[in-house]
């Protein structure tokens, strides 16, 4: 039963890796920066409650805050590029974080050992759980609570006047504009969101596996952001669970027993799957 | 209401609009005409911002909008419609307008909250009306990718006028329709003057411009080469000699 309550940790806090990533998608932006706001969540509530021995809940509200903070700061100058010169400005803005989090290092003692991140080794003994005394199952539903959260804000959110004009935004700039929507104002406010999403998935992705590095935040983590609302499609926030189950259970637990073969088949599947489903898992054709 | 003061657009060599001088006063009907690739478009795409001038200036209602960008001349009640129809597809017809919906009178009688985060019921009156002018209300929960070519155009047109627009630039708006689809969009231009909207066509289709405007100016290179009541534009030489050739 453990290792399903594990699978089930995995599953929500890449939902919400994949959600922080879908609300920008929605407005046409590809971002490959998702990974460095959870990154900057997970290392800030992390050092919360480790080195300031903050309760968990404020800890992950401020690693999400910085989160949506930094993405508002990035998506000023960044989203006045598009296309393909975003997919590089977000890419170097994600490798730079990745190594300023390979050279941080900020230690304290406490008791015998010394504790905080240590560059390249990571941050590690991020114990809160434990001791807290939680049951893996305790922790699963804990982050459920979230995943569900921000998954009913979105779904509220996609229903909203704010919903459709991100949608127009993401079809038709040009004519989005000219009824009116400043571009920049919808552009960067998708981004603070999903930077606030991705903050919050990244505390708690470091409170449940303990042990975080910069390694955990690299190019292949920003890929898998965007692969998930793709993979599941745009039409709503259940695609993008759909992808994270198919990719996270099916595809890389359910075929573990294969071996060296899992990786071929796992190309091999999403490419199969998109054919498929051209739209997504759950999209709609319109036209 | 609208004025062009000397205005031009060059793209590199390219003059597309060269020091065009236009006044377009409130309540009227404009029409701007010209052959293909004259400046018509440019025009439209200056006045709303979509490109910067390269000289001269354009003042509206006293006030020069310089570098204003689109979103902000829209606020001043600048709206436009596209020549190549540009809705967003993927969106219901309800939602294309609910979109539009930009205008100082709909942010200010609403609190931020509802105008962002309010669902579709607050505004469905509003939308409704749109909806029986543009009779489009049978489609309105229709995806605008599946609207007839016909219907695509009114959408446009009901789009446009969510924003509540004082001036309305139509770029071509009877481009593919027929003549049955040209009467409608006749009279649906008459009864928008009559709301008190001042109104600049852009249009190829001579039927439809010189039925309704009261003025009308002729580009040509991106000059203007005549303007005048619609008689007078009719039977001026420069006029003939642009559309015919040589001559």
């Amino acid at each position: 039963m453990e290792f399903y309550y594990g699978l089930a940790q995995i599953v929500g806090v890449h939902t919400l890796l994949g959600l922080s990533a879908y609300i920008v998608l929605l407005t046409g932006q590809v971002t490959m920066a998702q990974a460095a706001f959870f990154g900057i969540g997970a290392y800030i509530a992390g050092m919360l409650t480790v080195l300031a021995g903050w309760p968990l809940v404020p800890a992950l509200g401020v690693g999400s805050l910085v989160g949506a903070a930094t993405a508002c700061a990035v998506g000023f100058p960044a989203l006045r590029v598009k296309g393909l010169m975003l997919v590089v400005a977000t890419l170097a803005f994600g490798e730079g974080v990745r190594l300023f989090f390979f050279n941080f290092d900020y230690q304290i003692a406490k008791g015998d050992i010394k504790v905080g991140p240590l560059g390249g080794e990571g941050f590690r003994q991020i114990r809160y759980f434990q001791e807290n005394g939680w049951s893996t199952a305790e922790v699963m539903v804990f982050i459920w609570v979230f995943v569900v959260l921000v998954m009913a804000l979105l779904w509220w959110l996609d229903r909203s006047r704010y919903g459709a004009v991100l949608r127009a935004v993401g079809e038709d700039e040009l004519a989005a504009q000219s009824v009116g929507v400043n571009l920049t104002a919808v552009k960067v406010s998708a981004m603070t969101i999903g930077g606030a999403i991705a903050g919050l998935g990244g505390g708690i992705y470091a409170h449940y596996t303990t042990h975080i590095e910069h390694t955990n935040f690299n190019v292949l983590v920003a890929t898998f952001a965007i692969a998930y609302p793709i993979v599941g499609g745009l039409s709503n926030v259940f695609g993008t669970l759909a992808a994270v189950v198919f990719v996270q259970v099916f595809l890389i637990e359910g075929l573990r027993d294969l071996g060296d073969w899992r990786n071929l088949l796992f190309g091999a599947l999403i490419v199969l799957a998109m054919n498929l489903r051209p739209y997504g898992l759950f999209g709609k054709r319109h036209a | 209401m609208l004025e062009l003061r000397q205005a031009a657009r060059h793209f590199g060599g390219v003059r597309a609009v060269d020091g065009l001088d236009l006044q377009v006063a409130r309540g009227q009907i404009f029409g701007l005409i010209g052959p293909n690739g004259s400046g018509k478009s440019t025009a439209v795409n200056i006045v709303t911002g979509l490109f910067p001038l390269t000289s001269g200036d354009i003042v509206y209602d006293g006030q020069s909008l310089g570098a204003l960008p689109t979103h902000r001349r829209l606020q001043l009640g600048i709206a436009r419609t596209f020549q190549n129809i540009r809705l967003f597809g993927q969106l219901t017809v309800w939602q294309n307008l609910w979109v539009a919906q930009n205008s100082p009178e709909d942010t200010g009688r609403r609190g931020f909250f509802s105008r962002w985060l309010g669902g579709q019921r607050g505004v469905r009156g509003e939308i409704a009306e749109l909806l029986e002018f543009s009779g489009l209300a049978a489609r309105q929960d229709e995806m605008a990718a599946n609207l007839s070519f016909g219907e695509q155009r009114r959408l446009e047109l009901a789009r446009a006028l969510a924003t509540r627009p004082k001036l309305l630039l139509l770029d071509e708006p009877a481009a593919g329709m027929n003549h049955e689809e040209i009467g409608q969009l006749r009279s649906r231009i008459l009864q928008l003057r009559e709301r008190g909207i001042t109104i600049l066509l852009v249009e190829h289709v001579m039927e439809l411009v010189m039925g309704v405007t009261d003025r009308i100016a002729v580009l040509n290179f991106g000059q203007k080469i005549a303007e005048g009541t619609p008689a007078e534009v009719r039977n001026d030489p420069a006029v003939k000699k642009a559309y015919l050739g040589g001559a």
